[in-house]
């Protein structure tokens, strides 16, 4: 049986990876296995300056999951290029870089960055981000931010784009025609739902932002069930994430 | 090298309120430095917890942790049972006290509770085998919570604090170490945020290390969940789980 998939851009020995920011940019968990032995490697988001991030503690253990509410620290596009890809060169695992912003102008700036470096495969566009031109509206819950952000992106770019669409709207199948409309190559889903949890002694949220992203086990079937819905109604290629754990979580979401 | 372990319980002894000391072996053990964490998964917990190494017996290959029933992960860590069961951890975890660099001859020791003794304990053991005198100064909250006193005895002078006077001075270890008349070249503090907030001030012309607690996801420095801000430039930061968790003390703001 062969796993080799091919989607938009990728050619992948087999369809594992990592999620973005569950594997900082690679070093690390390369001391506990060989990272070519991964279908492909999606590092952690990128801004246009280096970003420190929330006030700790930023994660939470709930039932089956956890929160969390980091706050898209990152060294920055420049040094991610200069500091951080060139760890990954030696590895036959193809990059996706996952791209961050708080303007549709800084999505594009590090999309333009990400064009001089031969480094990654394709990218991811992170459309969970507020927008703070428009209130802090997140991108991926307004559909026509979703649509503008992803078609400059896609513009600027020469490397295929997925958009990482965000669990947090009523209509997932909406939001998903808005960006394919806008020249996806592909989608990812699901981003983490927002969620909340209190510390009883201290009669507070656990993490210091007071709302977290709800990852793991408890958000795989509300990933599965998007999936689904949008591949009754669109043809586009789907990365699926969401509380994958074992092999049969992955066959799960076929 | 860091990696993931199973780890065997040789054995699992209630040392005081709540507080139980376990015994693991591991191949890795001589490679556990004092200040180190190992990052436990626990059956049923998503995310792993953090113990610091509290003593090595590297002829054994044995190294010993010491915590307390804190949550529903600790608690069940207090359930486990020496013999058939496997504890699995990724070690070793963080950064250590430096203690091989650093010109020395006398070391006081602050150790605050169930986070502060037991890390500090395996740094006792291995200042003295190098000759440092140390002075001992710990903190716990009450009399029931007062471990490792008579273990630290064995390494020089030791003072302990109750907050509310039922063993010891009344007060904080900062209220003993005012007392303290000897010269010191280095302190190693670690405790509560708000005791090493506390020491660090006492302190300030000495030279010291601390070592931090947070919050973890990861606990090998993939997801930036236990950032602390630096000194020198607030808007830069390092993470407790692996540039820590011992820092200089000078090095980081303290939350
Ligand atoms: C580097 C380091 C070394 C430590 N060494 C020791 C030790 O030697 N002995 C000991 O008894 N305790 C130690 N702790 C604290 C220990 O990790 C917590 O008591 C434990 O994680 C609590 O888990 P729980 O499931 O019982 O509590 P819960 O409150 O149910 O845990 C919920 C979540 O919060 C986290 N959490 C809660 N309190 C803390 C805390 N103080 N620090 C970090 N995470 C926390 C847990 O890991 C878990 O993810 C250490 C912590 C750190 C960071
Ligand atoms: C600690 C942490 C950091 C994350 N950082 C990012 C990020 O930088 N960009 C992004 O698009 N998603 C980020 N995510 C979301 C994950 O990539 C993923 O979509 C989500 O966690 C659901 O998958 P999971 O249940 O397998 O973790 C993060 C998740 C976690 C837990
Ligand atoms: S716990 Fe993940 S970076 Fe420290």
């Amino acid at each position: 049986m062969t796993l080799t998939t091919t989607l938009p851009g990728l050619t992948l020995k087999n369809p594992v990876m990592p999620a973005s920011g569950c594997f900082g940019f690679g070093k690390e968990y390369s001391q506990f296995y060989d990272l070519n032995e991964l279908g492909a490697i999606i590092i952690k988001a990128a801004t246009g300056e280096a970003r420190y991030g929330n006030a700790t503690p930023r994660v939470a253990e709930t039932a089956s999951g956890m929160l969390n509410a980091i706050g898209l620290q990152n060294p920055g596009v420049e040094a991610i290029i200069n500091e951080e890809l060139p760890f990954l060169r030696p590895f036959e695992t193809p990059v996706i870089a996952n791209v961050a912003g708080s303007t549709v102008e800084e999505y594009v700036k590090v999309t333009k960055a990400f064009n001089h470096s031969n480094d990654i495969h394709a990218l991811e566009l992170n459309i969970s981000c507020p927008n703070v031109k428009e209130g802090g509206v997140q991108f991926g819950t307004d559909t026509e931010l979703a649509k503008e952000v992803t078609y400059q992106v896609k513009q600027a770019s020469k490397y295929p784009v997925y958009v990482k669409l965000s669990p947090n709207v009523s209509d997932i199948v909406v939001m998903a025609k808005a960006v394919t409309d806008a020249g996806a190559d592909g989608l990812s889903m699901i981003n983490t739902l927002t969620g909340m949890q209190i510390n009883l002694k201290q009669r507070r949220p656990i993490i210091a932002n007071k709302t977290g992203g709800l990852s793991g086990p408890a958000i795989k079937p509300i990933a599965i069930r998007m999936i689904y819905q949008v591949r009754q109604a669109l043809d586009i290629p789907i990365i699926g994430m969401g509380g994958i754990i074992t092999a049969e979580d992955v066959v799960e979401f076929y | 090298m860091i990696s993931k372990q199973l780890l065997k319980i040789k054995s699992h002894l209630c040392i005081a309120q709540d507080t139980f000391e376990v015994v693991l072996h591991s191949p890795l053990a001589r490679e556990l430095k004092p200040g180190q964490f190992i990052h436990i998964a626990l059956k049923h917990h998503m995310l792993r917890r953090p113990v610091s190494v509290a003593n090595v017996d590297v002829g054994a290959e044995t190294f010993t942790i010491v915590f307390k029933i804190f949550g529903e992960g600790t608690r069940a860590l207090s359930n486990c049972k020496a013999g058939g069961d496997f504890l699995d951890a990724i070690l070793p975890c963080g950064s250590y006290y430096p203690i091989d660099r650093l010109q020395l001859d006398h070391a006081l020791i602050v150790g605050g509770g169930i986070g502060g003794v037991p890390p500090l304990y395996y740094l006792a053991q291995s200042l003295k085998k190098k000759g440092v005198q140390i002075t001992s100064v710990l903190g716990f909250q009450t009399k029931s919570h007062v471990f490792y006193e008579d273990k630290f005895q064995l390494l020089g002078d030791t003072y302990v604090a109750t907050n509310d006077g039922t063993y010891g001075a009344k007060g904080f270890v900062t209220d003993i170490i005012t007392e303290l008349s000897t010269d010191i070249d280095y302190y190693f503090a670690c405790g509560p945020t708000a005791m090493l907030k506390a020491v660090t001030d006492q302190l300030e012309t000495q030279e010291g290390y601390i070592s931090l607690e947070e919050r973890m996801g990861c606990g090998v420095g993939t997801c930036y969940a236990c950032v602390v801000p630096l000194k020198e430039d607030p808007s830069k930061s390092k993470k407790i789980c692996k540039d820590g968790p011992v820092f200089y003390a000078n090095e980081v703001i303290l939350p």
